[in-house]
């Protein structure tokens, strides 16, 4: 349900923020168009001109990434990024897609980038199989990266909201002192707003980065 | 003004509390295992997290497809759109700078003709009225000196006809002196000669 909710603020951010269409654009517009931007931009910069066909794919990446991380941040509710489940669902679909551009674009090539270009032959049994791994573990990076971090978040909030409740629960001077966790869950909140404007930049920028190495001839 | 604009930003930041706050329960129904007890994701015998897979994967294709094919082609459309406008202005306004230039250019070309003609007419005009004047200047000369040697032949046949009647008329009043003062009537041939000599004397 939360992820519809993301999905349904993405899109009603951009049908309403582009609904006036104007040449001269009011504040939710030229927000929208600063987000289309910014991924444009972000996209071709780190791709190059093939940028230009993943541009919808990491624009839907990362605000999807966006929108549930914020959504995380609002009580009752929860962040679906938080889960592994999805985190390692979408690392493993950007894994695919870079595997799947390599071989579309580079075809046997691919297995080249396995063997360093200029490394000695008599490595090759040592560095293949590192090269493999570090290759395997991308997904694995990709999805734990983004699961702790907002795992870390929630817990450290659950954390001091529990001081809180356990201060408050020691009469004059506990109730005095509880106001210092739900200050610091106020810094905390800030920096979750960070933190989830970071990975969702951090998870669309390592797509951006996959997909060049795929369609680098 | 000001507070118009106050008053409207308060009545919106209203209406999104009390939007947010019928969102919330809204929200907590719809996330009813938000509240599970500690690690709920890492539960992998969980039915939920395949559901929660499968649902993302077909949320998320769907929320692409709506992205790639409506969205950000409307966006697309609205920044060209904008780029075209720009270009199009851009092209008008340097357009109408090259004319500007250009008509500055002849500008500059035509009053320089006009300063060179205006020159050239000063000049003709200045040459002209300096010919007539030297023209004049000479002609008055001219006329001058031919006064002036009308003049000196007048006052030469005056100086000759009073030369030639100075004998005379000196005669006549050394007879008439000699008359008046003696009483005796001098003789003319005397007189005559006597005034002859006195002339002669003072080269008359």
């Amino acid at each position: 349900m939360m992820m519809i909710v993301a999905a349904l603020l993405v899109l009603a951010f951009l049908y309403v923020g582009m609904r006036p269409a104007a040449v001269v654009p009011g504040r939710l517009q030229a927000a929208a168009e600063m987000c289309y931007d910014f991924i444009y931009n972000m996209a071709v910069d780190t791709i190059g001109v093939e940028g230009k066909a993943f541009f919808p794919f990491v624009f839907t990446l990362f605000f999807f990434i966006l929108a549930g991380n914020y959504l995380g941040l609002l009580p009752f509710s929860f962040a679906f990024t938080s889960h592994i489940a999805v985190t390692l669902a979408l690392a493993l679909m950007v894994f695919c897609l870079s595997i799947i551009v390599s071989l579309k674009v580079q075809g046997a090539k691919f297995f080249a980038h396995f063997m360093p270009a200029g490394a000695p032959k008599a490595l090759a049994p040592l560095l293949i199989p590192i090269e493999i791994l570090s290759f395997l573990s991308r997904p694995v990076s990709l999805s734990i990266r983004l699961f702790a971090n907002m795992v870390a978040g929630h817990v450290m909030f659950d954390m001091f909201a529990a001081f809180t409740i356990m201060l408050a629960g020691l009469g004059f001077f506990g109730d005095i002192i509880a106001v210092g966790p739900v200050v610091i869950n106020v810094a905390l909140m800030a920096l979750e707003l960070l933190v989830g404007a970071l990975q969702a930049y951090v998870f669309a920028i390592l797509t951006c980065i996959y997909l060049r190495e795929a369609v680098a001839h | 003004m000001a507070r118009a604009v106050m008053y409207n930003n308060i009545r919106r930041a209203k209406s999104f509390l009390a939007s947010s706050a019928l969102a919330l329960p809204l929200m907590a129904m719809a996330a009813p295992g938000a509240r599970a007890e500690g690690m709920p994701q890492l539960d992998f015998g969980n039915p939920y997290v395949i559901g929660q897979v499968i649902w993302g994967a077909g949320i998320f294709l769907v929320l692409y497809l709506l992205l790639s094919r409506s969205a950000l082609p409307k966006v697309e459309k609205v920044l060209s759109l904008r780029r075209q406008t720009i270009e199009t202005d851009l092209g008008i306004a340097h357009k109408a700078k090259t004319r500007a230039d250009e008509a500055v250019a002849d500008l500059h070309a035509a009053r320089r003709k006009a300063l060179a003609d205006a020159q050239a007419n000063v000049d003709k005009v200045v040459e002209e009225a300096r010919l007539a004047a030297a023209r004049q200047t000479e002609e008055m000369n001219a006329r001058l000196a031919a006064e002036i040697s009308d003049a000196e032949t007048r006052i030469a046949q005056a100086r000759t006809q009073a030369l030639a009647s100075v004998r005379e008329i000196s005669t006549n009043t050394a007879e008439t002196l000699i008359n008046q003062l003696s009483g005796i009537a001098a003789p003319a041939d005397f007189v005559t000669a006597k005034v002859g000599s006195a002339a002669a004397a003072r080269g008359l």
